[in-house]
């Protein structure tokens, strides 16, 4: 079975997250970048499959340049390769663009199963597993609490807020992971020193079929117009209980008229 | 006057507050018309309330097929209607359905996409909060017909009358091959208390509460006040409170005129999901605790002597 995860780099959530002045881009340079965490989940549900049967695990991403150290994270926890698509032309692509984009790359790889994250954390589109399905004609099957393998059949537990639902498709598929799925493993040091041997393959859009006029910024579908940094919020008052803390919040509402 | 299209999120026969609030967000934009796709007799239930918040027209996507079939239905009625129709755009509540639905109807119909807006004006610029509120960004789209999710909560549900005339419409036969089937669905519990995205006020508990028993401390003063009760990650992942009631990044963004913070000790992923709520009270042992610097009101104390003082205050105020 061929597995194909994408992986996305995002910056981390616990760095100072800010917008490119002049293209009112995020800004991918200034903050740490890391593999996004539900990501490391959905490599991790890959090697488990492949694991408990057969296969081949291949990790994708687009992204720049830097975007191989998502990628070296990935081999190290035990993928086995991995396609790199790096374009500047690919800067500033919006979500329908980067869905195209991953579908027709996607064309070029042997797929039975492919897994996404359900969200990342920086974009919060969170249908990109959906769009992409979609675009390929495949069913999605996605926030998989759960995903079970046997033989040309998938079947994932979905779990939202909205409660479970169980789903069934026929291989291909594509699969998006929620936080819960699975633990991800930390890479071995034998891991880390095995990835730097695995074979990375760095593509272009002319590889995969894309033309230049169809990706970034200049071309999306949407725009953005101004990006406004909210003022940070401030704290306010704060007094040590003294027997008397709920009482004192009590009075606080009271005089904001909030009960 | 162009259409705006909403779909109408239901469950067991009633419309969700959220579908309002896209009726009436739509109404900047032209006409709304209800997109309804559902079993036999479904609309019927749902039009009187869609007609009261403005429904200029109800369309009905009704069949008897749908019992295991997930989510495609609805890209499919939606879709062929972006063709038929071209309405100015496409209404869709922000949920782990709704962004699904929107993403697949946006690359079907080759549409642009905006999602979790918290604002729509009558040029078509949306509004976004990002970065959990640390930044306001406005958009547009560059094509026709786009696909716009909203943030449940964000806009002020107004009453109006609309003629909500039905129009039958089919619901394409889906290929078996690229559907996934559904085998089994167990919705999740709705409780007594108002929904996260929708209360008004938020009580939320975190590590610091100890236990699930314990949560009852958090639940009491959330039930004096007619709040919704949510949790940190780490109060979900200790096992206290079910994952559908997480806050924050990975969980449910949240904005009430109230958010009650007890036992949380404010970590950035969780203010992703609470601060722009408009005021912020705080209970923490640690007076170091992150959640002060954003708190308009703080106690440092244990929340197990002060929020049941806190409950009692209320419930005496209120009789
Ligand atoms: C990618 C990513 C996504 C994340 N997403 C989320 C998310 O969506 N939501 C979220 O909440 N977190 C999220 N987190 C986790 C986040 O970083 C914190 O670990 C989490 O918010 C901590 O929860 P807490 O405040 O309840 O626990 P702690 O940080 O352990 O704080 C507990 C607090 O309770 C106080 N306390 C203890 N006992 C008492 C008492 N008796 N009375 C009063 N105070 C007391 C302590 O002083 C302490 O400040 C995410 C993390 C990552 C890496
Ligand atoms: N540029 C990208 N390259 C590879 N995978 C991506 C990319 N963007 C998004 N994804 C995948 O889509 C998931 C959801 O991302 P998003 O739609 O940005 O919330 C991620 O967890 C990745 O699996």
């Amino acid at each position: 079975m061929n597995i194909v995860v994408l992986v996305k780099q995002v910056p981390d959530t616990y760095s100072e997250r800010t917008f490119d002045e002049s293209d009112r881009t995020l800004d991918r340079e200034s903050a740490d970048a890391v593999l996004d965490e539900i990501n490391e989940r959905a490599v991790e549900e890959a090697l488990k499959l492949k694991e408990a049967g057969e296969g081949e695990v291949t990790v994708v991403t687009m992204g720049p340049g830097r975007a191989t150290d998502a990628i070296r994270k990935a081999l190290s926890m035990g993928a086995d390769k991995a396609v790199h698509l790096s374009a500047e032309a690919l800067h500033g692509s919006d979500a329908v663009q980067t869905a195209r984009v991953l579908a027709k790359l996607l064309g070029t790889l042997d797929h039975d199963l492919v897994i996404a994250g359900n969200e990342a954390s920086d974009g919060r589109t969170g249908a990109m597993a959906a769009m992409v399905g979609e675009l390929l004609g495949l069913p999605s099957l996605t926030h998989a609490r759960k995903v079970e393998v046997d033989g040309r059949t998938v079947r994932v537990q979905r779990e939202t807020d909205e409660g479970r639902t169980d789903l069934e498709a026929s291989l291909p598929a594509v699969v998006s992971v929620g936080e819960k799925i699975n633990e991800p493993r930390y890479p071995s040091f034998k891991g880390i020193m095995a990835a730097k041997k695995k074979p990375v393959s760095t593509l272009t859009l002319a590889d995969v079929g894309v033309d230049a006029a169809e990706v970034g910024l200049e071309n999306a579908l949407t725009s953005v117009l101004q990006v406004t940094p909210r003022p940070a919020k401030t704290g306010g008052q704060k007094v040590t209980d003294e027997g008397d803390g709920g009482a004192r919040i009590a009075e606080y509402l009271i005089s904001q008229k909030l009960i | 006057m162009a259409e705006v299209m909403v779909l109408v999120d239901h469950v067991d026969g009633e419309v969700k507050k959220t579908t309002y609030e896209l009726l009436t967000a739509a109404r900047v934009l032209g006409e709304p018309a209800a997109v309804v796709v559902g079993a036999p007799g479904t609309a019927g239930k749902l039009r009187d309330g869609l007609a009261q918040h403005g429904a200029a027209k109800v369309y009905v996507a009704e069949s008897d097929n749908l019992g295991d079939a997930f989510l495609d239905p609805e890209v499919a009625v939606l879709a062929a209607l972006v063709g038929r129709v071209n309405p100015a755009a496409v209404l869709i509540t922000t949920s782990p359905d709704g962004k699904e639905i929107a993403g697949r109807v946006a690359v079907r119909t080759g549409s642009a996409l905006l999602g979790d807006v918290v604002e729509l004006a009558a040029d078509g610029t949306v509004t976004h909060s990002v970065f959990g509120g640390a930044y306001t960004v406005t958009a547009k789209a560059n094509t026709e017909h786009p696909v716009i999710t909203f943030r449940a909560g964000s806009i002020e549900v107004e009453a109006i009358d609309g003629e909500a005339a039905e129009e039958i419409v089919e619901v394409p036969s889906i290929g078996a091959a690229a559907a996934a089937r559904v085998t089994n669905r167990l919705p999740a519990r709705s409780g007594d208390r108002p929904e996260l995205t929708e209360a008004t006020v938020v009580v939320s508990g975190g590590r610091g509460v100890g236990s699930a028993e314990n949560f009852e401390v958090v639940e009491k003063l959330a039930d004096s006040m007619g709040a919704a009760v949510g949790a940190s990650r780490a109060a979900v992942d200790s096992g206290y409170y079910p994952a559908a009631f997480q806050v924050g990044q990975t969980g449910k963004t949240v904005s009430p005129q109230l958010y009650i913070a007890l036992g949380i000790s404010g970590a950035i992923q969780h203010r992703a999901g609470m601060q722009t709520s408009k005021t912020i009270i705080a209970v923490n042992k640690d007076p170091e605790a992150p959640i002060f610097e954003i708190a308009d009101f703080g106690v440092v104390g244990d929340l197990f002597t002060v929020a049941p003082q806190l409950t009692e205050e209320v419930t005496r105020r209120k009789s």
